[in-house]
């Protein structure tokens, strides 16, 4: 079998990219959701608004950042300002549509952990970054989209830590906790994209990515997964291609 | 020349073993890295260190052993390293104190401290591990009264039960220090480009120490009021230190330099490369322009320098 003409990075900055819809307030990240959101920007939804948490709105990117603190990411923006206002004004208030999260592990519910492994965190055997502004993302912007590795040992049944809160128990769990909003709507992952049920926040396999089978997406998840729906994921399109590589990321900073 | 210009060592010299501290920037921005470089270099200990997202400023102080203990949301470089070696290091051989928090908690604690108010409420955290675990034990707690008693407290809004809110502690440090584009010397400072929470940070602190790419006249800065950040009664002292966030990046000045960040990590993943690390470049330069020196001159200084028009270097080679 000839191999396909993309890489799985390419696959998923697509497939991140074909979550936003024209118009959103998007919270991005470092990595694959910048990738993401630059080819939204550039295809199907040239009037989103991409938000950095260090300070900036609305920036129009001309060069990739390697940090949401970079430099770089005052290119265009409509206001610079600090993270409290970011925070407060635009992602507390509820005006931030959708943000990106990622982490060491991700449990069925979509409650996500990057901060460290291991049952008691005062003594963690693995310890990560922490949440920086992952918690508060997962917290207070309407949806969230979940880009992670897919092993069987990244997404056990229950995560470590909650460090970024997805739908908790399930069922009415979330808003019981006090959360106003929100939840996840997604988890792109290097094997497919799953979502959840409405009502029981159960997860499912929406699609798998071309070459795999919904059973053996299913055999690399640590949680049960529905899979009976599942269809291929559609292909990068060569122009969705052609716009990451020599336009979103020409430098190869992220893709691979 | 008002007194409150002072050199890098005398400004460092200030702060004591055991002091709170707070350092601004953000992952790869503005840390003011000459002083932190300078702190380690007077064998600085116990250090208790606040913040939101520290990078490689905070890993180096944990890895040269100034730290004791830390507050903090997140502690890595983003796309040039997804966690501080150092700090991981450090929390996995049970070698420092910490708590955990998010960026929006931490920034809000900082300013409940600048704004003089003992806590702010936030609608962050519900739900999580952040709220519901405490790194540092009761005991830990007690034992430093610099430490908030209580991590966060949750409760419903008074003016409406169903609103559920979480209140984080105010910050007060007993220094705080900033690296700004410029400054000037009576301690009226301007930031360009993203602020962080370096103002809230600055005015939650007892003694503020700013280092400044350049020293500019009083004027010149009043010119344009709206454009400044603080007023120069906040600020304790000023030190000149041009290159002064150096492997950073300081917006319209010079951008962060990929090759000295990817030596420090793989230097700092192992015990014996990170000490050669700190005699290299912190314990053999005798200063900051030494420091200059040994990270490569004017040469590579040049190679950082940024565009006009663009704030940053677009043609930077940034991966190997």
């Amino acid at each position: 079998m000839t191999p396909p003409p993309y890489s799985l990075m390419e696959l998923m900055s697509v497939v991140a990219a074909r979550e936003i819809k024209d118009g959103e307030v998007v919270f991005a990240g470092t990595g694959l959701p910048m990738l993401g959101v630059m080819l939204a920007q550039r295809t199907h939804a040239p009037r989103c608004t991409i938000i950095f948490e260090a300070g900036t709105v609305a920036s129009a990117l001309a060069h990739l950042p390697m940090s949401v603190g970079d430099p770089r990411v005052m290119r265009g923006a409509a206001t610079a300002a600090g993270l409290m206002e970011v925070f407060t004004y635009v992602l507390q208030a509820g005006r931030v549509d959708v943000g990106f999260l990622s982490g060491a592990q991700v449990d069925r519910f979509g409650n996500i952990n990057s901060t460290s492994i291991g049952p008691d965190p005062r003594h963690p055997a693995v310890r990560f970054s922490g949440s920086g502004g992952a918690c508060d993302i997962a917290c207070l912007a309407k949806r969230t989209i979940i880009i992670a590795k897919h092993e069987k040992r990244r997404f056990p049944e229950r995560v470590d830590y909650i460090t970024s809160p997805g739908w908790l128990e399930g069922g009415a769990s979330r808003s019981n906790s006090g959360l106003i909003r929100g939840g996840p709507s997604s988890m792109v992952t290097t094997m497919g994209v799953m979502r959840f049920r409405p009502g029981t926040r159960a997860p499912y396999l929406e699609s798998y990515h071309p070459g795999l089978t919904p059973g053996a997406v299913a055999e690399a998840t640590g949680f049960a997964l529905e899979v009976g729906e599942a269809v291929e994921t559609p292909p990068p399109a060569p122009a969705e291609l052609a716009i990451l590589r020599d336009e979103v990321d020409p430098e190869r900073i992220f893709l691979r | 020349m008002s007194g409150k210009m002072i050199d890098l060592r005398a400004a460092a010299a200030l702060v004591p073993d055991g002091a709170t501290l707070s350092v601004g920037g953000f992952t790869t921005q503005r840390h003011p890295m000459a002083f932190v470089r300078e702190l380690i270099r007077q064998g600085r200990r116990d250090l208790y260190l606040f913040g939101h997202s520290p990078g490689g400023d905070w890993d180096i102080l944990i890895g040269a052993g100034c730290v004791k203990r830390v507050e903090l949301a997140y502690e890595a470089d983003e796309a040039f390293n997804t966690v501080g070696p150092r700090w991981r290091k450090a929390v996995e051989a049970g070698r420092i104190e910490w708590e955990d928090y998010s960026n929006f908690s931490m920034v809000a604690r900082f300013t409940a401290g600048a704004m003089g108010i003992p806590f702010m409420p936030v609608r962050s955290l519900l739900g999580s591990d952040v709220a519901a675990r405490a790194a540092l034990t009761p005991e830990q707690r007690k034992a430093d009264p610099r430490t908030s008693p209580k991590k966060l407290h949750e409760m419903a809004s008074p003016f409406n039960p169903r609103e559920r809110v979480v209140l984080v502690p105010a910050i007060r440090s007993d220094f705080a220090v900033i690296h700004v584009q410029k400054a000037t010397e009576n301690g009226t400072v301007r930031i360009l480009g993203q602020t962080f929470a370096d103002v809230q940070q600055a005015l939650c602190a007892g003694t503020v120490i700013v280092t400044a790419e350049e020293i500019v006249g009083e004027d010149e800065l009043r010119r344009e009021p709206e454009s400044n950040q603080l007023p120069y009664f906040v600020v304790t002292h000023v030190c000149r230190v041009p290159y002064g966030a150096h492997p950073y990046a300081v917006y319209q000045c010079y951008d962060y330099d990929p090759l000295h960040l990817q030596e420090y990590h793989d230097a700092a993943r192992e015990d014996s490369s990170f000490r050669r690390y700190l005699d290299k470049y912190v314990y053999d330069p005798k200063g900051h322009e030494e420091y200059l020196e040994a990270a490569g001159g004017r040469a590579r200084l040049e190679m950082l320098k940024a565009s006009p028009g663009y704030g940053y270097r677009p043609d930077l080679k940034r991966r190997r």
